[in-house]
């Protein structure tokens, strides 16, 4: 064509701050409003009125503070609220330290690739799962003293003494410190791979600091920024656990989200309001644990910066560290022992105390089980792909939006779509119950699965967002350039490169909703069973091989979703060296 | 921060941007390949010949980039990578193999179809990265500093592949660069961002 008229002409007049955000992002931000806020909202207010005497459906038409009265007339209250805090607080300061002194030690040594492979069990491994392998572990007549007696201990019969839901709570502790450690260390590593570690280290030891000082003084308070988010998800969990508490905290008086949980159970209607005074209780116990430790960091970091300042070398402190990693060591160690306890029950058909091995194995309670295994396997198999597919493409949707709108923010910054995590469930499943009922879908899989929805697709987003943001936008660009549309872009380039991160996000969203109690029993109404309420159900009490079944199948369904996750970008992009997966 | 900006590049030559990082080279580049961050303004209008590309989104203008990293898509076969850049215009899977093969052995790298970009050294990428953006037949051409990241050696070498496969399309070119050899290779007008004058 007429070449003399090829040309680029530019004028430009000045860059001002302008508005400019597609109605696709609208649309995502109203979906999940409704999808997510109503519920959690309608859940909070219809545990709130009935917290003040407002019940229609038993007869409760007046507000008054009754149901509190009531809830503080509770003999031994006080025990349980002092028993919530410490075992919310241990556990969660433990994990965060040995979490710290575990990669201060190890990071370096450690590929992060083979750490995924190596955690893939302990995270996948529900909660509930993972209590009652400790448990079988740990009680009197549990693996480990059968493995020392009678040659050590001399016992024959198992001994007298509470090692399970011991007063002080501290199998529950323990409990939870097996699940959160793997969780805090997969989320530091991921932080870590944002920050010049490599560099700073050096450069730490050449101004003549040890490497695990450099680790403490420099790295971490870089890495607590990023995973602040994760850590009060934590610590809000462990506040409110049900499922592990039912099976490893001291039982009267218990913690203050199983005192509430039982009211809620029982029979006895009169029992529901001052279960929702119990549950706002809860609530506020949260809200104000997680004010305090916000106040806590700052001292925290007011100490740390003196400390800094003055220069310390900190040679010394290296043995500290080490302890610590040795802890966490212990802690990983004995979850895989929880597992393998699980496994070995399930497959035991003879096992009297002392022997260290089961003298008879057997299938059978694998066979005699299929039966009752088919509805909660059934349910289970059908709640957790739902969940998490949905999930994931809500997902993907808000995360593209975002970057269409040219949305830059940092993945771990607080924002409301992940208040279903830092909310106590106790405290708002009872109003989402009342709210299916009023809609007429209470005890149906989708009602189910909808409560599933509510805690898989934050910890989806949270799983994939960090990844999707670190994509380099200039790929995209790249593509725009050579004439693709951003919806081409998107599922030519952005979703096969994310491919890994994106099978990694579904399977963490797979293991959340298997794992989910309190919003299966609650909203399901007790009509839909899963793999996780059948277990949690029988654990106390129940034959010991009958759990183990449950337990085990409950954890191997997202292992097996998980090493999947692992191995098929590695299948897929075999002779991609960029995506393999491969180090 | 840039005021008052007016660059006409003819077709076959290439005009340098030069100027301090910070000055706005790189919105300048964002701004005209239709990438601009919202959180920026910018009033102006980007033609290509008489055909007014600033309100189109950047897949429909035709302005091939190259920035300062290949960014071939790891996921792709370098031969795969070609083809995503190469026109829809060009049909048929016998037509568009023969003309991927052409580039590549214009790159000087026949038979590289099947390879993964991440085994090949960083000068053939650069060339691949080339290729697959003139396969794209574009009508004009930025540059956004894509030889900073080579040794002395290469980065001649590559340049002047660049500038002549321009220059025998009779591409516009616009050239960022921070590199004052950069710019003298070019050849074209220069102009300092920092101090607004044209050279």
């Amino acid at each position: 064509m007429d070449a003399a008229l090829r040309q680029i002409g530019v004028r430009k007049r000045g860059f001002a701050p302008s508005l400019s955000g597609p109605e696709s992002r609208l649309v995502i931000a109203l979906v999940v409003a409704a999808v997510l806020g109503v519920p959690i909202a309608a859940g909070l207010i219809f545990t709130l009125l009935p917290a003040f005497g407002y019940l229609p459906s038993i007869g409760g038409y007046a507000l008054t503070v009754k149901p509190w009265r009531d809830l503080l007339a509770t003999p031994g209250l006080a025990r349980s609220v002092r028993l919530t805090l410490s075992t919310s607080v241990a556990a969660t300061a433990l994990a965060l330290i040995l979490a710290f002194g575990f990669c201060a030690i190890v990071h370096g040594r450690m590929q992060k690739r083979g750490a995924e492979g190596l955690l893939a069990p302990l995270l996948a491994a529900p909660h509930a799962a993972m209590a009652i392998g400790l448990a079988f572990l740990i009680a009197p007549s549990g693996w480990l003293l059968r493995l020392v007696s009678p040659w050590l201990t001399g016992f024959t019969v198992p001994p007298d003494v509470a090692t399970i839901q011991d007063a002080w709570g501290a199998a529950l502790v323990v409990g939870l410190l097996l699940k959160e450690l793997p969780f805090l260390l997969i989320v530091i590593l991921a932080a870590l791979n944002q920050i010049p570690v490599e560099q700073q280290m050096r450069a730490g030891r050449t101004l003549g600091y040890g490497p695990g000082i450099v680790w403490v003084k420099v790295i971490a308070p870089q890495v607590y920024r990023q995973i602040r988010l994760p850590l009060y998800v934590v610590l809000a969990f462990s506040i409110s656990v049900v499922d592990m508490a039912l099976v490893l905290a001291p039982t009267n008086p218990p913690p203050l989200a199983v005192l509430a949980f039982q009211w809620f159970m029982s029979p006895d209607v009169a029992r529901y309001m001052p279960a929702a005074a119990a549950a706002m209780l809860q609530l506020l116990l949260a809200a104000g644990l997680i004010g305090l430790w916000r106040l806590g960091e700052q001292g925290a970091a007011r100490i740390g910066l003196w400390w800094t300042m003055r220069g310390g070398r900190g040679l010394t402190g290296e043995p500290g560290l080490q302890f610590a990693a040795a802890l966490g060591i212990t802690a990983l160690i004995l979850g895989f022992g929880s597992l393998a306890a699980l496994a070995v029950w399930s497959l035991a058909w003879q096992w009297p105390f002392p022997d260290a091995l089961p003298s008879a194995w057997s299938l059978g309670i694998w066979r005699h089980q299929a039966h009752a295994l088919v509805w909660p396997l059934a349910n289970t198999l059908a709640l957790a792909p739902l969940t998490s597919l949905a999930a994931l493409v809500l997902a993907i949707a808000w995360l593209e939006a975002e970057d269409r709108a040219g949305i830059r923010r940092p993945a771990t910054v607080f924002h409301p779509v992940y208040i279903a995590l830092l909310v106590p469930q106790i405290a708002f499943m009872f109003g989402a119950q009342v709210l299916v009922v009023k809609l007429g879908i209470d005890g149906t899989l989708m009602a189910v699965a909808w409560a599933h929805f509510l805690f898989v697709f934050p910890y989806v987003l949270l799983a994939l967002a960090d990844p999707w943001k670190a994509l380099d936008p200039r790929y995209a660009r790249s593509a725009a350039a050579l004439g693709s549309s951003p919806t081409s872009t998107l599922i030519r380039v952005k979703l096969p490169i994310l491919l890994r991160p994106i099978l990694l996000a579904s399977a963490i969203g797979f293991a959340v909703s298997v794992a989910q109690y309190l919003p299966t029993l609650f909203v399901g109404g007790g009509r839909v069973a899963t793999l996780t309420t059948e277990a949690v159900a029988l654990a106390s009490g129940g034959d010991r091989r009958v759990v183990g079944v449950l337990a085990v199948l409950q954890s191997l369904l997202p292992l097996v979703t998980y090493l999947a996750a692992l191995a098929v970008p590695r299948i897929v992009f075999a002779d991609r060296r960029g995506l393999s997966g491969r180090a | 921060m840039i005021s008052r900006f007016d660059l006409v590049v003819e077709p076959g030559t290439v005009a340098t941007v030069m100027g301090p990082s910070g000055s706005g080279k790189s919105t300048l580049i964002s701004f005209i390949g239709g990438h601009l961050d919202p959180a920026f303004r910018a009033t102006g209008r980007v033609l290509i010949g008489s055909r007014d590309m600033t309100e189109l989104p950047p897949e429909r203008r035709g302005i091939g980039i190259l920035f300062q990293d290949d960014l071939l898509f790891p996921h792709l076969s370098v031969g795969a990578n070609l083809a995503f850049g190469l026109a829809r215009s060009v049909a048929g899977s016998e037509v568009r193999r023969a003309r991927i093969a052409e580039a590549l052995a214009e790159a000087g790298l026949s038979g590289f179809e099947k390879r993964d970009p991440a085994t090949l050294s960083g000068g053939q990428r650069a060339r691949i990265a080339l290729m697959r953006t003139l396969l794209a037949s574009p009508k004009a051409l930025l540059l956004d500093e894509p030889f900073s990241k080579l040794d002395s050696d290469l980065r001649r070498e590559f340049r002047r592949f660049v500038f002549d496969r321009a220059a025998a399309k009779r591409l516009p070119v616009l050239l960022v660069t921070h590199d004052v050899g950069d710019a003298r290779s070019a050849g074209g007008q220069v102009l300092n961002l920092g101090s607004g004058r044209t050279e």
